[in-house]
Parts: structure tokens; sequence; C-alpha cells
């Protein structure tokens, strides 16, 4: 994997993304180690996400690492009128890594053929955030023990949710049952089915967010968006259907735990955040070792 | 008067003739094969005939020129159903049909108004997923394009 870039999930076999977990467990239990020691890593970020730019930025601190880079890009170059181009060859010239959030589509993996070093993709646009994806595998293997044989819930967008479809297309690797609870404007795309249908996996569609979360392993809660939707009444109708109250989780199982990318509006109620099964915050966490993982593995450091 | 197609465009010597060309794809097949840069070449244009399959179909000869199967076939896009011909000595000594490749580079715009190929000048790249309704998959920002939605550079 050394001086490959990571620009969509799909870019890593099987075995790569397991290596990956991997080797951010060892970071869980170790991690502050001076690997990058005399690296330095751009975080070029041409819109701001301050979640996923701390996460990055405190990996590769916890490694030693340097920082360059920018927070917006108004600040930036860029706001000049550069082309990407010219932006990424320059750091080019300036770093070992690069790691870019960019509002268009299909950015990174331009970026990815312009740099001789590796490129990390925190977020194309609506496209591909494959950092947020290992992490949410990270966090579901942690907790269940395994990726195989898990009924995983997703509730919320599931249309628009670039997360989610990530995670369907990751998780469709292993052998997963799916229940996708969404309201009609938001449910999971026709490609996203004949995907599933095409490996045989189970996929079941409800509109109705209720006790059926009973048989869940992992929900996996998204934001609901108003400007979502065409018409403001449906919105008016649905936002307060999906949302996890503690009240939700009296009969699910165990080892039940929810995720939520963060961050959360409305949709997981305060009173959850008690409850032993909610692992949102957690899973940041784990979005740190993670990144530490790729960084590391990319640049072909043990 | 007795065979008008015949008189309507001449035939070739040797070169290559592309029939069963839409009508109204005529311009982009001349703009695909890069016709504008064959200075030099015989290069014969008929248009609007009738054609019981396209409508109205255009033909186009062009003398010592033979196509690399990459380069004809994208030219798929537009005219699927093109047929060629290719001719020695007057005769045609090779017929063959036209077929989608499974990688489009250039020639046509991703649908994505927000991926990167149309914010910057990067040449457009695709994986062709399916070749009898064309449909392409972007290999930047992964958005399908459709039949309906090509739109040539
Ligand atoms: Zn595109």
């Amino acid at each position: 994997m050394k001086n490959r870039s990571l620009v969509s999930i799909d870019d890593l076999t099987t075995g790569e993304i397991l290596d990956i977990l991997d080797m951010a467990t060892g970071f869980e239990k170790d991690p502050t180690r001076q690997l990058l020691d005399n690296k330095v890593i751009a975080t070029l970020f041409f819109e701001p996400s301050t979640r996923t730019r701390l996460s990055f930025e405190s990996a590769i601190s916890r490694l030693g690492g340097k920082i360059i880079g920018f927070t917006d890009a108004s600040s930036s170059s860029v706001s000049k009128g550069e082309s990407l181009n010219d932006t990424i060859k320059t750091v080019n010239n300036y770093s070992d890594l690069i790691v870019m959030r960019h509002p268009v589509e299909g950015s990174a993996r331009y970026a990815s053929e312009i740099a001789d070093i590796p490129v990390v993709n925190a977020g194309d646009g609506a496209n591909q955030h494959p950092t947020q994806t290992l992490l949410d595998l990270y966090s579901i293997r942690k907790t269940q023990g395994t990726l195989d044989n898990l009924n995983i819930f997703i509730v919320g967008d599931l249309k628009y949710g670039r997360t989610v479809h990530s995670l369907i297309m990751a998780m469709s690797r292993w052998n997963t049952t799916f229940n996708f609870i969404s309201p009609d404007e938001l449910m999971i795309p026709k490609e996203y089915k004949i995907y599933l249908d095409n490996l045989g996996l189970k996929y079941y569609e409800h509109t109705d967010f209720t006790d059926i979360i009973s048989r869940a392993d992992i929900i996996y809660m998204t934001r609901v968006q108003k400007e979502r939707f065409s018409d403001p009444i449906e919105y008016e109708k649905v936002k307060n259907v999906y949302v996890l109250r503690n009240t939700m989780l009296k009969n699910t199982k165990d080892n039940l735990r929810i995720l939520h990318p963060l961050p959360r509006v409305n949709e997981i109620h305060t009173d959850v955040d008690v409850n032993k099964k909610a692992y949102y915050f957690e899973q940041a966490l784990n979005g740190v070792y993670t990144r530490q993982a790729i960084l590391c593995t990319l640049l072909g450091l043990k | 008067m007795k065979e008008p197609k015949q008189l309507s465009v001449s035939a070739i010597e040797s070169g290559t003739v592309i029939d069963h060309i839409p009508a109204k794809s005529l311009f982009k097949v001349i703009q695909i094969l890069g016709l504008e840069s064959m200075g030099d070449k015989q290069i014969t244009i008929g248009s609007n005939f009738e054609s019981k399959k396209l409508g109205r179909k255009a033909i186009i000869k062009i003398e010592g020129v033979f196509f690399e199967d990459d380069d004809i076939n994208r030219i798929a896009l537009v005219a699927p159903q093109a047929k060629l011909n290719i001719i020695r000595d007057y005769d045609v000594v090779e017929k063959s049909i036209v077929e989608v490749p499974d990688e489009i580079v250039g020639i046509t715009k991703c649908v994505n108004p927000k991926c990167i190929t149309n914010f910057e000048s990067v040449k457009t790249k695709f994986k062709v997923i399916s070749k009898e309704n064309v449909s392409l998959k972007c290999h930047y920002c992964e958005k399908i394009t459709d039949q309906e939605h090509l739109e040539i550079i």
C-alpha cells in the first residue's frame, strides 16, 4: 500500500481494510508513537470541516508529524483563483502526504493523479469520505467482535447520505443483513438495492421506526435535513418520527451499539447518551486511531 | 439515373466508408474522428439519405484512411448502429460494426455539475457500465451519465 492514495473505500481490498483496522487496534492500545517524526503532512481544507480536521490533526500530532495547510479556502491562494492543479503541485513539494477536503466531487481522485505523494480524501462533496467509512468499520468490529453476520439498521436520510452509501458498499463485503428505515422521500436509491440483490444479501425497507430495532446489532443514525424535502409539510410530518429515544432501547439486544457520524441535531435524544449502548462519542475517538493507521499505511511506516 | 444513391456519393478507391450514421449525429462523428484535421484527405460526406432503420442517415467516405478499432469505436456513443466498410481497389474487403469501448476518454461531458471535470481543465474519463443503453461511470465523481445526457465536448 506504500505510496498509494486513499480516495474511495473501493480502492482497498478486504485484506487491506482488515490490515488497517488491525493497525488501528494497535494505536488504540498505544496511541503516542513517533512514527511521523520528520514527516510533514499537509491538511488542505478547501471547505471547513472542523471535526474531520481536528481528528486528522490529532492523529498526526500523536505520531509526531508536522502539519502545514489551511482550514478553509478563503484563507488560501485558492481565493485568489489558483487552480487545484497548481495548489496540489505546489504542496506536493512541501510535504510527504496530503489530506484534503474539497466541495467538488472527484477533486481528490484528480489530486491523487497530480501528486507524487499519497493523497487522503477527507471528503469530496457528496462523493466519498473513506476515512469515515473505515472508522465506522473499526467501531462495528470493535463492539461486535466481528464484521460478519451482523444485522445493521440504518436510519434517516438514506437517499443523499454519502456516509450511508459508503457504509453499505463496505459492509456488503461481509454477510450483512440491512434494515433501512427512512421516510418515503429519502429511501435508499435503487442502484444500491440492485447491488445487494446481485450479491444475494438480505435487506428490508421500513418507514416506521418501531420495535423492529429489537433485532439490531448496530443502529446507524443519520440526520434528516429540512432542505432535502421538496415539500416543507412532508418534513414537518417526519421530523420527529426518526428520532431515537432511550425508551425505544428497552427490548434491544445487549450487544447493540448506536453509531452516528456526528454532528447530531435532534435525531438522537440526549437521554440516550447515558445508555451504555450509545457509542457515537467513542466512535469519533476511534477516528483518530483509524486515521493514524491510514497515514502510516500509506507512508509505509510500521 | 439508374442508381441515384451511387451518384449522390461517389465511390472511393481505398479507404473507409462509414454508413448508417444517424443524420443528426453526423457533425458529432466528424468531430470525434477529427476529420477537420485531415485536410489532405479526400472526404465525401452525404447526409439526409432515407433509411428504414434510422429515418435519416448520413454516410462518410474517407479516401486512404483506415482507423484503428479503438479510434473508430469512439463514434459508437453517437452512432451505435454505424457500419464500416473497408475498401481496397474499389472492393469492400471487410465489413464491421462499431462497438462501444470499455473506457471512454474525452468525447463526452460528465453530467454532474459538481464534478471536477466541469471545474478544471481535466480530460473526462468514464468506465462503460452498460453498452446497450449507454451508461458511463465517471472516473472522478463516480456519477452515472446515461445516453440521453450525453453531451459531446
Ligand atoms: Zn464526473
